[in-house]
């Protein structure tokens, strides 16, 4: 995902700027007065300097003798204006590198913010790696400018000070080295034009790099075990040699630049020479003067650079802070509404009004789905692969909103549920476990109030006591990112005691025990039966030991309600459902006849 | 199985890397980087020179142009012009020539270096076993190499041309007056003299700021990856507060770091004062012993900003270094991290077509610093038959799996396939002939069709049809919004966990292997699928070798043979027939509850 839009980017690079200047008015006008301490002192250096040839040095070569208390005079101005200039050194660097850290910090808390709140869909819709990328490098980019900002103010200052010096001392060589300035801005604007294209492509290829390696780092197993780490590598490296081309075009770019404007000024410097070499001879002006205005020419060719730095910077500026900038204009965060549950110290009533959901249009998964499940009771969601069944859960946790219809817990719809209420109420267990990079406590917790004690319970109902008391470190184990240190079996247990210990009112199981053996299984569901508070249970199961458990069973195929009863009824009357249901007898049975 | 892999599965951190020892195994790592250096650097100091032009042009204007002994010298100053302004040219073009040459060998240098670390990160154990975070790991071949590539291209330039300008500027100043030479380095013998400590502090501080990147992407994947569980739990507000706690972490890290870097650059100001200051007392002193002109003098401050400039330059980018070296340091640290399982490469083994024959001998497994999984298991499995390998979670039964496809390499004893040790097989044709099917069959974020390819890269569409025609999974495919061209989302997580299974399925049976080994691979998909899917790899087996580890024990009821796997050990072998009589064994027991939870019981 590349940003196409080139051209000069100085404009908007300015009004990024703005943004940080508005945000951080304080820090900038600090490490600016700093910045201007310096160039003031910068250009007092030029004027001690010119101070000490007319009084000082002139006059010693001439006379032969000078006053010490002079000499002391000259050591002492030049040591002030030195010790003013760190002080203004430090202001202004600090300042610049406190305001880029505090502007990144925000960007990237802004950034994640919206992460959190985006929808699910978004988030399906965006890589991993560009999602990281845009809170790494592009936020980076984007304030990349503040570094060399107060440096380029003061830089200006500097040079309005040192042009009325100039002027001050002869206006014809004041005049020739004014050209320079404009010169300087010309040629950077030139610069911007032809490198922001550049700078825009090789933002986006480091986006798509990280990409590619997340995700080949992420199917390692599969990239191992057929072998593909060739391909893989040829995948990532076809993008890391673009990225190296397009570098290395806009490092050209810049190869012909730098000198340029490096040149400007020392071009000026000879110009104003020859020029104050006539005026000196029609005794329109001192040498000295021609001295001083060359000295400020010199001088201000160094920091002038720094106005270079500042708009060299501009392109990849500008195309980070678009990238972050559409991050943070995506829309579509799901909204909530104040209602607020009760916890009444019973099992929830779930109801599914006439549901209806696709990603697509006109490929719907779920199609008027309608059913209910009173308090306390246990039922069991069975249809073949893709009937929709992981959907339907996702709606029940509100990951998704429907298209169609309405979920209601205890009468009310979840869409009018205030933020956090839900998960007060409801657990959802995936088919994977997601854990985080910490602590088995916290992944059971995830920051709720539970004392050691009910983590120990909840996971000993998901059987997962056992193999968490034979870690190293116990429940203070650090998990790694996504909890690959653990077996399947043991993450999805994990994650079925982090719904276990907020002790849901309605818990929804989808197919959470895949990895765990039926033994288990088994005793887990019979101890979550068991549970005195009589929460409702939504189980999606394939096994006979579980849906036996059930008090009704819901037939889903095809995105629809296919039937729904006890699971005697429904082998009665459905012959699909049994041959869902029945496979391994059915198959058991066929082999013994064989 | 362990949950506490502590060592051998982190790499090399590489934190310990002297700076020097850094650039020179990175520049042995890129050698790219060293083309033409010696080029470069002549021209850097050409370009270097570009910056005495003006001040001799001045001191010469000054001295002999004005004050020339007949009064000005017109002509004199024109063509000191012109000497200058093609010195100018001259020095603009070398410094347009190493200022490309450099971008060019860097980019190059580094495109080579993440290239070779993304590829030897395939090779570390941590990918499939893992206990590192891989935001990290994902962070040394992107925001590392960038990190030094800025520093590399811009400082590395800059820094050349710094030290080039300060030998420069020296040579002119001994030229006019050793004395004022003398006094101007004297001036800046303190910064120079605490350049090291200052470098030894930022060498911490910046090796801090690295790693807080680490833990601070690893932290912002948090709500991009587990989006769902975020979501599902309301815990938002949590996850926002560990991300900013770790966006602070860096924040502070960084400005840390750039404390000591203001301090020097600041060090680098006062030094010039003095510089300035010593130059014109001293220059004006030796005027007295007749040693000197005004136009020296003047010249000699002119020459003071030249040496200033650079210097200050130089401390500044020797500072940032230590933020690139950090970076470096962690990319070298990742390619010298062993490869666990070494490929013999050309030299190794090539496994025959046809069914494979298996044997384990002696095989005892363990995690690096955990207890042994498996206990000197011995067993051989003939070509063409179909094992069934059951245990109870945590039994060792997924090892095997990982050991045949040797993701890991036994701790003690040998894996033979055809008699041939696997650590002795060329990867390219361990992995032609050996292929597994995990549980979580990872899907790109491509079409279904890109994914089952990645199983055959020549197949065509119409070999994934019949395929899928062959598995039974026709219907399916069809069924599919855009048949094989429907994308399956961020890791495959469009689809639901069944469907990702089918497709790892499809992927496997498409890469024609002569041993397959199913780890749970239909876990997640109907009953009536499954054992539709079962009967026809039963068929498509068929002269091939295949190991199933499953937990649903319709597939050890069909296998050839069952092996039965308990607390790291095969406690028992045979058909299924016989074993399920043996009452009270492992295996009758694993049946009874088999048979116990697919029956209802009121049915």
């Amino acid at each position: 995902m590349t940003d196409e839009r080139g051209g000069s980017t100085t404009g908007e690079g300015f009004a990024v700027l703005g943004v940080a200047i508005r945000r951080e008015p304080w820090i900038f006008t600090l490490s600016t007065i700093g910045s201007l301490l310096f160039g003031v002192m910068t250009v007092a250096d030029a004027w001690v300097l010119g101070w000490a040839t007319d009084h000082v040095v002139v006059p010693a070569f001439r006379d032969g003798e000078i006053a010490s208390g002079l000499l002391w005079a000259v050591l002492g101005l030049f040591m002030a204006v030195a010790v003013l200039r760190a002080v203004g050194i430090v202001a202004r660097r600090l300042g610049a590198g406190l305001m880029q850290y505090r502007m990144q910090a925000h960007s990237r808390r802004e950034v994640t913010r919206q992460y959190l709140s985006l929808p699910m869909e978004w988030h399906q819709r965006h890589p991993t790696g560009q999602l990281l990328s845009n809170a790494y490098s592009d936020v980076e980019a984007a304030w990349g400018p503040i570094a060399p900002l107060p440096m380029a103010v003061g830089t200006l200052v500097m040079m309005v000070v040192a042009i009325i010096q100039m002027l001050a001392a002869d206006v014809v060589m004041a005049l020739v080295g004014l050209l320079v300035f404009p010169a300087v801005v010309v040629a950077n604007l030139f610069y911007q034009r032809l490198s922001s294209p550049l700078m825009t492509r090789a933002q986006g290829l480091r986006a798509e790099v990280s990409e590619i390696a997340h995700e080949s780092f992420d199917g390692a197993m599969v990239v191992k075990t057929l072998g593909r780490e060739a391909e893989e590598t040829e995948r990532f490296s076809a993008r890391a040699r673009e990225l190296r081309d397009v570098n290395v075009r806009a490092g050209r770019i810049r190869a012909v630049f730098d000198p340029t404007l490096a040149s400007l000024p020392n071009i000026g410097v000879l110009v104003v020479l020859a020029v104050g070499v006539e005026r000196v001879l029609s005794g329109a002006t001192d040498p000295g003067d021609v001295v001083t205005v060359a000295y400020l020419l010199t001088i201000v060719s160094f920091p002038i650079r720094s106005i270079g730095w500042l708009l060299g910077e501009f392109p990849r500026s500008v195309v980070g802070f678009r990238r972050t900038q559409r991050v943070l204009d995506a829309t579509g965060a799901m909204p909530y509404g104040d209602v607020v549950l009760p916890a009444p110290a019973t099992g929830a009533r779930l109801e599914v009004e006439g549901l209806g959901f696709a990603y697509e249009p006109g490929i719907p998964l779920l199609d008027d789905v309608t059913f209910d499940v009173g308090p306390g009771r246990t039922v069991a969601l069975v249809g073949p692969t893709a009937s929709g069944k992981s959907t339907l859960t996702h709606l029940l946790a509100r990951l998704f909103d429907p298209q169609h219809g309405r979920v209601r817990v205890d009468g009310l719809d979840l869409r009018d549920l205030a933020h956090g209420t839900l998960s007060d109420s409801v657990s959802v267990v995936g088919q994977t476990a997601f854990l985080f990079d910490d602590t088995v406590r916290d992944n059971v917790t995830l920051g709720a109030d539970v004392s050691d004690e009910q983590v120990w319970a909840a996971l000993r109902a998901a059987e997962a006591d056992g193999f968490v008391a034979a870690l190293s470190h116990g429940l203070d184990t650090t998990l790694g990112e996504r909890g690959t240190s653990l077996s399947g079996g043991q993450r999805q247990r994990i994650s079925l005691a982090r719904a276990l210990v907020r002790r849901p009112r309605l818990l929804v199981l989808d197919d959470a025990t895949s990895a765990v053996d039926p033994e288990v299984e088994a005793r887990i569901l019979a101890t979550l039966r068991e549970d005195d508070r009589g929460s409702t249970l939504v189980v999606v199961a394939y096994r006979k030991a579980t849906i036996a458990l059930a008090d009704e069973v819901i037939h889903l195929d095809g995105g629809r309600v296919a039937d729904r009863g006890t699971h005697d009824e429904l082998l009665e009357r459905s012959a699909a459902y049994g041959r869902l249901v029945n496979a391994y007898e059915q198959a058991a049975h066929e082999e013994s006849a064989r | 199985m362990s949950a506490t892999t502590d060592q051998g599965t982190r790499f090399d951190t590489g934190e310990d890397l002297a700076p020097i020892e850094t650039i020179r195994r990175g520049l042995a790592v890129s050698p790219e980087l060293k083309e033409g250096l010696r080029l470069t650097l002549v021209l850097a100091v050409v370009a270097s020179f570009g910056q005495v032009i003006i001040p001799i042009a001045v001191q010469q204007t000054i001295d002999r142009g004005l004050r020339g002994p007949g009064g000005p010298d017109v002509s004199f100053v024109v063509l000191m012009g012109l000497v200058a302004a093609v010195g100018i040219a001259l020095t603009s073009t070398a410094s347009y020539l190493m200022t490309s040459r450099l971008f060019r060998t860097s980019e190059r240098g580094l495109a080579t270096l993440r290239v070779k670390a993304f590829r030897h990160v395939h090779d570390l154990p941590l990918l499939t076993q893992n206990t590192e975070r891989r935001g990290a790991l994902v962070s040394r071949v992107t925001t590392d190499v960038d990190q030094i590539s800025q520093f590399l291209v811009f400082g590395g330039l800059i820094f050349v041309v710094s030290i080039g300008q300060v030998l420069v500027a020296t040579i002119v100043m001994v030229a006019y007056s050793w004395q004022l030479a003398l006094v101007v380095w004297i001036a800046f013998a303190p910064l120079f003299l605490s350049i090291r400590w200052f470098q030894r502090k930022l060498t911490a501080a910046y090796a801090v700021v690295r790693q807080q990147v680490g833990v601070m992407l690893s932290a912002i994947s948090e709500p991009v990856v587990g989006a769902e569980v975020v979501r599902s739990y309301a815990v938002e507000r949590r996850t926002q507060d560990r991300i900013d706690t770790s966006i602070d972490a860096f924040k502070s890290a960084s400005i840390t770091a750039q404390r000591y870097t203001v301090v020097s650059f600041s060090l680098g100001g006062l030094s010039a004062g003095l510089a300035n200051a010593g130059v014109l007392v001293i220059g004006v002193l030796l005027g007295f012993a007749g040693d000197m002109t005004s136009g020296k003098v003047l010249a000699f401050a002119f020459l003071v900003t030249l040496f200033v400039g650079p210097v200050q330059m130089g401390t500044q980018i020797l500072t940032d270094a230590q933020n690139a070296i950090a970076s470096w340091r962690r990319v070298i640290g990742i390619l010298e991290t062993p490869a666990d399982l070494v490929d013999p490469g050309p030299d190794g083994r090539v496994l025959p077509r046809g069914p494979v024959d298996i044997a384990f001998d002696g095989v005892t497994f363990a995690y690096p610093g955990g207890p042994p999984v498996l206990h000197d298991v011995s067993m051989a499995i003939e070509a063409g038959t179909r094992v069934a390998i059951v245990g109870e979670t945590g039994s060792g039964k997924s090892t095997f799996a990982k050991l045949l496809t040797r993701l890991m390499d036994p701790t003690e004893g040998r894996v033979l396939l055809d008699g041939i040790d696997v650590r002795d097989v060329a990867a390219a044709s361990l992995r032609r002939s050996v292929v597994l099917v995990p549980q979580e069959g990872f899907l790109f974020d491509d079409t279904v069709t890109a994914n089952v390819r990645y199983g055959r890269l020549d197949a065509t569409e119409a070999d994934i049809l019949a395929s899928a025609e062959e598995l039974g999974l026709a219907d399916w495919v069809a069924g599919l919004p855009r048949g094989l061209s429907t994308r399956v989302g961020q890791r495959g997580e469009s689809l639901s966990a069944g469907e990702r299974q089918l497709v790892a399925l499809l992927r496997a049976h498409l890469a024609d292997p002569d041993l397959l080994v199913l780890d749970e691979a239909t876990s997640a998909v109907d009953p009536q699928l499954e054992m539709r899917i079962g009967r026809a790899l039963e068929r498509l087996m068929n002269g091939r070798t295949s190991v199933t580890i499953a937990h649903r024990l319709s597939t050890a009821e069909n296998a050839d043979e069952v092996v039965v796997v308990d607390r790291g050990r095969v406690v028992q072998r045979g058909p299924h027939a016989d074993l399920v009589t043996q009452s009270g064994s492992v295996y009758a027991g694993l049946h009874d509850s088999w048979v116990a939870q697919r029956s209802t019981p009121t049915a």
